[in-house]
């Protein structure tokens, strides 16, 4: 569906993609992971077709986006970062009149707004203005909106930034839906847990190059432990207690207000520690998520 | 095939929407856009000039000898400044909706945004936003001319109607113009500068109020390079019937060379400016 090969972006002197290989399969969910800053947004740009390739390949549904952007765009939906909804129009009239930008009938235009109201559970707010929904049905109508075309790929930059978690979970619920109804779906986010929930396969992007590549079980694999203890310490102590406690693991990182001791086995290496005199004022053992695969291969965290 | 064999894209694709089809396709946009805002274009497009012309037209006007030979071919001073009215009037209209509308689209509403994911293409975009602005303006002169048809300021009937496709013209010309400028502009503090060292100025020495030829040899002629002064000149030399064919050919000729220029700086500054 999409397949790009040394695909670069760059912003005068500025190179914010450098060089990308990813290739999404029909079907599938697909994740850039990263840190704001990374280069997700402007690769979305680009694969949405509105943003000029600065070298290398790119290819959207066999087209190249140079010369057949807006046939290309035609069979994508967007749901960008911000909510680009029209505010001065009321709920029912974004829909229809997107719609119409992609050449739909008046009358099918009408049909689909109805259905996709139903579909973000917003019908009773068909006339409403903008301005007056929550951000969680924003969010929702800005997905509905980017349906209106029967997209065969949904690109969505950051989906569920500045919701709250209820809002998150209704709006992945939406978006579960969408896959198995066979729509591919490309997924920017800075948030792991939103990764290993939706994506079939993702690419850790990190300052404009990707850092690994996996299913969200397979990253974690391949560069973490099965679990992880959590050590939190007096403020200040964690960077002098490292060296304490390093044996104890695969491998030990220093956060501000934690140690992680990388183990299989995490309620081993906490009895340890106490074993050896320390005492952590709180511990937690839980599995190896995305965030640690991040850290490991950025040595920094997702969150800046 | 490899796009890598190729120099780096600076401008976006143009489409392949025909542009007739473009237009068509944000036409229930617009259509909305004017059921909202037309009641607050009547106040400003209507009853604002309608109080220049009794203001200055006739109450001003009437202590204003109509002498046809220092009024440019007009017997009274209402039927002079009429014309120049109409035609500074579809400049400030065609300014006015295209300086914060247009930011708006771009940086508050981020209308264009969303439009762009579609299969328009940013020349679509600027056709429908000037031909929007030119339709507002056609509307505006056209009520304002037939409003002051019965107080027999037009000397024949057809004059009136080829003045009206002029100031039409100078709505296109500004419009563009003014949409190229606003797709630049990072703030809207440079509107204040546009309105104030531009629409003013043009407005009062323009010739719309008073033959340029008051000005003096150099100021004239300083007057008489600035576009609206094309439009004035055009209006009013068909309605009061003394027309200088070769010179309203010039005029047409302005109008429309600025209305081209406005539009391909319009496309190019809005491609630039929305590849972030």
């Amino acid at each position: 569906m999409i397949s790009a090969r040394g695909l670069r972006k760059s912003f005068g002197d500025f190179e914010a993609v450098k060089g990308i290989d990813v290739e999404v399969r029909r079907g599938e969910a697909f994740g850039f992971l990263g840190p704001n800053g990374a280069g997700k947004s402007s690769t979305m740009r680009m694969i949405a077709s509105v943003s000029p390739v600065s070298g290398g390949q790119l290819r959207i549904l066999g087209m190249d986006p140079a010369t057949d952007g807006p046939a290309i765009r035609g069979r994508l939906g967007v749901c960008p970062q911000e909510d680009t909804l029209d505010n001065e129009l009321n709920v029912f009239d974004n829909l229809y009149i997107y719609g119409r930008y992609f050449g739909i009938d008046r009358a099918t235009c009408r049909e689909r707004a109805q259905e996709l109201l139903e579909f973000a559970q917003i019908t009773d707010k068909a006339k409403a203005k903008v301005e007056d929904l929550s951000g969680g049905m924003k969010r929702r109508l800005t997905i509905a909106r980017s349906l209106i075309n029967r997209p065969e790929v949904l690109l969505l930059d950051e989906p569920t930034t500045g919701l709250d978690p209820q809002a998150r979970h209704v709006l992945w619920d939406q978006l579960f839906r969408l896959k198995q109804a066979g729509v591919t779906l490309v997924i920017t986010t800075h948030y792991m847990d939103e990764a290993e929930q939706l994506c079939d396969r993702l690419v850790v992007m990190d300052k404009g190059l990707i850092a690994a590549e996996g299913s969200p079980r397979e990253l974690i694999d391949a560069h973490s432990t099965r679990e992880v203890a959590e050590l939190r310490f007096g403020v200040g102590e964690h960077e002098a207690l490292a060296g304490k406690v390093e044996d104890l693991g695969e491998r030990v990182e220093v956060l501000p207000d934690r140690l992680l001791v990388y183990s299989d086995h995490g309620e081993d290496v906490v009895t340890a520690v106490l074993e050896r005199g320390l005492h952590p004022l709180a511990t937690l053992v839980r599995r190896s998520t995305l965030e640690d695969v991040f850290l490991r291969l950025t040595g920094r965290s997702l969150a800046d | 095939m490899a796009t890598t064999t190729r120099p780096a894209r600076t401008t976006r694709p143009t489409g392949t929407l025909s542009a007739r089809e473009g237009m068509a396709r944000q036409y229930d946009y617009w259509l909305t856009v004017l059921k909202r805002t037309w009641r607050g274009g009547v106040v400003s497009s209507f009853l604002t000039p309608l109080l220049y012309v009794v203001a200055m037209g006739v109450l001003l006007g009437g202590f204003i000898e109509g002498d046809p030979d220092t009024l440019e071919g007009a017997t009274s001073y209402l039927a002079f400044v009429v014309p120049g009215l109409v035609a500074s009037h579809a400049m400030t209209i065609a300014v006015s909706e295209s300086t914060y509308p247009v930011m708006g689209a771009i940086k508050w509403h981020k209308t264009f945004y969303a439009q762009l994911a579609t299969p328009l293409a940013v020349r679509d975009l600027v056709n429908a936003f000037v031909a929007f602005v030119v339709f507002r303006v056609a509307v505006a002169c056209a009520v304002f001319m037939l409003v002051l048809a019965p107080f027999g300021v037009f000397e024949t009937w057809w004059g009136p109607v080829l003045a009206w496709v002029g100031q039409v013209l100078v709505g296109s010309a500004f419009a563009s113009l003014t949409f190229a400028y606003s797709a630049r502009l990072r703030s809207e503090e440079g509107f204040g500068l546009l309105f104030r060292l531009g629409v003013i100025p043009l407005t009062l020495f323009s010739g719309a109020f008073f033959p340029v030829a008051n000005l003096g040899p150099v100021l004239e002629w300083l007057a008489r390079l600035t576009p609206l002064w094309h439009g004035v000149s055009l209006s009013r030399m068909l309605c009061v019937d003394r027309v200088d064919w070769s010179l309203a050919l010039l005029h047409v000729a302005v109008l429309a060379g600025l209305t081209v220029v406005g539009w391909v700086l319009a496309v190019r500054n809005l491609d630039k400016r929305l590849e972030v």
